[in-house]
């Protein structure tokens, strides 16, 4: 199995991440507000945990994934503390 | 290592499935004129989307012989979390007054009735 179907999925997927990823680049460029830029680099965070388990699928590894649990984390609470500094003015109170 | 070839086709055609979803959220996040609508395309599609890609690892690390622990606990993570954030960027939209380009401006954010 030189070319496995596998391999060419995870290409293509690889490829649609990828554009996906550009195109949230260009609303964090473009967006008008700044919540439109908060929900870009939540996209992107969610994005790259995608790209992350690819890696991991293709190099055969399981300490990938852990890496992808932490950025989903990292992800996750800078999108909550980013939300409650826009509400809140203050990021822990 | 060789897999199943009916394994193989599963994960590719998840992998695909995600990826198309993801695309389809970040095309979403582009192409919508109004942040309140621009909020509901990457939390479910790329949510689903990234779902897809772990449902498709850990097909292939079941079929390879090591049970996928961390991919399950990635996802069930990713879908706990995802709807927290949309909630909390949704409430910081209202709260800076982001006005919707569907509606009037007059009326944009109609106004919270108080506590009585």
């Amino acid at each position: 199995m030189s070319t496995s179907i596998l391999a060419l999925a995870l290409d293509i997927a690889a490829g649609a991440i990828s554009l996906a990823m550009v195109l949230c680049g260009w609303r964090l460029i473009r967006g008008p507000h700044v919540v439109d830029r908060l929900l870009a680099i939540d996209t992107l965070y969610l994005n790259a945990v995608a790209l992350i388990v690819l890696l991991g699928i293709r190099l055969h590894t399981p300490i990938l994934f852990e890496a992808a649990l932490v950025v989903a984390m990292l992800g996750f609470v800078s999108t909550v503390a980013l939300a409650r500094y826009l509400t809140r003015g203050d990021a822990i109170e | 290592m060789t897999l199943h070839p009916l394994i193989e086709w599963l994960a590719a055609s998840l992998l695909l499935v995600s990826a198309f979803f993801l695309l389809v959220g970040a095309v979403g996040l582009v192409r919508l004129p109004d942040f309140f609508m621009r909020l509901h395309a990457p939390t479910k599609a790329s949510t689903l989307g990234v779902g897809g890609a772990l449902l498709a690892s850990m097909l292939v690390s079941a079929a390879e012989g090591r049970a996928g622990f961390a991919e399950l606990l990635i996802t069930l993570f990713v879908f706990v979390t995802a709807p927290v954030s949309a909630n909390l960027m949704a409430q910081a939209a209202l709260h800076l007054r982001i006005s919707g380009t569907a509606t009037e401006p007059g009326d944009a954010v109609p106004e919270r009735a108080g506590p009585p």
